[in-house]
C-alpha cells in the first residue's frame, strides 16, 4: 500500500542527543516560568493597583502576549531587535520570548487569584499591625498560590511545548536537535516520532511533580 | 482611654457618622446597638484607621489615629480585633495563625511566639486544636481562633464586630462566653452586637446608633429600663 521503510536504527543511536536537547528544553521552559511568574505578580499587581503610565505598559504587555501567536513574539526578540542593531543569542531569544509570553498570561492567572482571595484577609492581617508587604507576603499571596497552582502547572506544559519554536530561530532545543538530525538522514518521521514520546514523557514528568508538589505544599 | 471628638465619615455621598462624640475608659466594656447601616461597624473601622475619616479626631491614649505622622501598625497593636466573618488564615495551622504577627509583627522569637499562642488558645478553649487546620473547625471555634489570635498580640483593647452574628445559633454561647470571660478580666472592650442579652448583662454601658448618630448611651438599665430616646425605645420594642 505505501512503500516507505522505517528505519529507526539513526534515531536511536542519537538518542543520547536528543535527551541531551530535551534537558534543554526543560531548562528553557523552567526558567522561563520562574521569570514569568516574577513578571507575572508584577505585572498584575501593577494592573489592580496602579494608574498612568505603569498600568498602561502593563496592560499593553499583557494584551500583546497574549492576543499574538507566540512565534512572533519570538520574531520580535531575533529579527526585530537584531534589526536596529541588538543581536540575541539562540538561548536568550528564546528565553526572552517565552518570559515574555508566560509572564503576559501568568498575570492573568494571577489577577483572578487575587481576586479570588477575600479582601478581609487583608484587612485581618492589617489589623494584626502586619504592614502590607507582610500581610501580601504572609497572608494573600500564598493564598493565590494555591488558586493558581494548576493553572501554573498548566503554563509550565505551555511552555515547555512552546519552547519547540526555538526550532524556528535557530536553537538547538529537543525540536531544533530532531530537525537538525532529520534533515541529516532524511527520517523525518521517525525522529518526529521519537521526538514526539520524548515531549509527552517530559510533560508527564512535570505532571507527577506538581501533584507530589501539591501535596506537600497545600496541606489543608 | 479612646476619646472620639466630632467624627463625620462619608462614603461617597453617603454620610455614614453624623459627629460621633464618644469616650471609652480603661476597663469598660461598652457594647454598641443599633439597626443595620447604622454605623456601628464604620465607627470601629474609624478606631483602628481601617478606614478614613473626613472630619473629627479619634485618639487612642493620646494617640492622634488619623494624623499623617501615627505608625498605624503600631497603633493596631494596641488594638485587638474580631470580625463579623471570622477570617481565619486558612493555609495556617491553628498554632500558626496565633503565632505568625507576635513573631513577625512584634518580633519574638520562635519560641516565645509558640508558647504565647499556646497559652491564648488554652485560653479560649481550643487546647487541642493546635495542628488543625480552620477548615476542620466549628464556626465557633473559628471565631475563638479568632480571638486568640488578637489577645495574642497583647492588645489593650478589643473590638467586636458583630462577633456572633455569623454563627449557627448553637455557636453564638460559646463566643459570647469567651468574651465574658475577657470582660471579667477587665479588657476594655467595644461590642459592637446585636445580642442584647449580652449587652445587658456584661455592659458598663450602652450605646444606641440610629443613622449614623449616637442617639443614646448609659448605663444598661437605662436603656434596657428607661430609654431617654423614642428612637432607642422604638428599636427595643422590635428587637424584642
Amino acid at each position: 500500500m505505501f512503500e516507505y521503510n522505517f528505519h529507526w536504527r539513526p534515531v536511536l543511536k542519537t538518542l543520547p542527543d536528543l535527551i541531551q536537547a530535551g534537558l534543554t528544553t526543560l531548562e528553557v521552559a523552567t526558567l522561563s516560568m520562574v521569570i514569568g511568574i516574577l513578571l507575572g505578580l508584577c505585572l498584575a499587581l501593577i494592573r489592580m493597583n496602579m494608574n498612568g503610565p505603569l498600568k498602561w505598559f502593563a496592560v499593553s504587555w499583557i494584551e500583546m502576549a497574549r492576543n499574538t501567536p507566540a512565534l512572533f513574539q519570538l520574531f520580535f526578540f531575533g529579527f526585530g531587535l537584531g534589526a536596529i542593531g541588538i543581536n540575541l543569542t539562540p538561548y536568550t531569544i528564546i528565553l526572552a520570548g517565552l518570559s515574555f509570553n508566560c509572564a503576559g498570561y501568568l498575570a492573568e492567572n494571577f489577577r483572578g487569584g487575587f481576586q479570588a482571595v477575600p479582601d478581609t484577609q487583608l484587612k485581618a492581617a492589617r489589623c494584626l499591625g502586619m504592614n502590607a508587604w507582610q500581610a501580601y507576603t504572609r497572608i494573600v499571596i500564598p493564598q493565590v498560590f494555591k488558586v493558581i497552582y494548576h493553572p501554573i502547572t498548566n503554563q509550565m506544559v505551555w511552555a515547555v511545548l512552546m519552547s519547540s519554536l526555538g526550532m524556528l530561530i535557530g536553537f538547538r532545543e529537543l525540536s531544533g536537535e530532531t530537525q537538525f538530525f532529520a534533515s541529516r538522514t532524511f527520517r523525518i518521521f521517525e525522529y518526529f516520532a521519537v521526538t514526539a514520546v520524548l515531549y509527552y514523557v517530559i510533560v508527564k514528568i512535570i505532571l507527577a511533580a506538581s501533584r507530589l508538589l501539591a501535596m506537600r505544599l497545600f496541606r489543608y | 482611654m479612646i476619646q472620639v471628638r466630632d467624627l463625620h465619615k462619608h462614603f461617597g455621598d453617603l454620610h455614614v457618622l453624623k459627629g460621633i462624640n464618644l469616650d471609652v475608659n480603661k476597663g469598660e466594656v461598652l457594647s454598641v446597638i443599633g439597626s443595620s447601616g447604622s454605623g456601628k461597624s464604620t465607627l470601629l473601622y474609624c478606631l483602628n484607621s481601617l478606614e478614613q475619616i473626613q472630619q473629627g479626631s479619634v485618639h487612642v491614649d493620646g494617640i492622634d489615629v488619623h494624623a499623617k505622622s501615627t505608625d498605624v501598625n503600631k497603633l493596631r497593636q494596641k488594638l485587638g480585633m474580631v470580625f463579623q466573618q471570622w477570617n481565619s488564615f486558612p493555609h495556617l495551622t491553628v498554632l500558626e495563625n496565633v503565632a505568625l504577627a507576635p513573631r513577625i509583627v512584634k518580633g519574638k522569637s520562635k519560641e516565645e511566639a509558640i508558647a504565647m499562642a499556646e497559652k491564648q488558645l488554652k485560653h479560649v478553649g481550643l487546647g487541642d486544636k493546635f495542628k488543625h487546620y480552620p477548615n476542620s473547625l466549628s464556626g465557633g471555634q473559628q471565631q475563638r481562633l479568632a480571638i486568640a489570635r488578637a489577645l495574642a498580640m497583647e492588645p489593650e483593647y478589643m473590638l467586636f464586630d458583630e462577633a456572633t452574628s455569623a454563627l449557627d445559633p448553637e455557636k453564638v454561647g460559646e463566643v459570647l462566653d469567651t468574651m465574658r470571660l475577657l470582660a471579667e478580666e477587665g479588657m476594655t472592650m467595644i461590642c459592637v452586637t446585636h445580642e442584647m442579652g449580652f449587652a445587658k448583662e456584661v455592659s458598663d454601658r450602652v450605646a444606641y446608633f440610629h443613622h449614623g448618630i449616637m442617639e443614646e448611651i448609659g448605663p444598661p438599665e437605662q436603656i434596657f429600663g428607661a430609654p431617654q430616646s423614642e428612637h432607642t425605645r422604638k428599636f427595643l420594642a422590635n428587637v424584642r
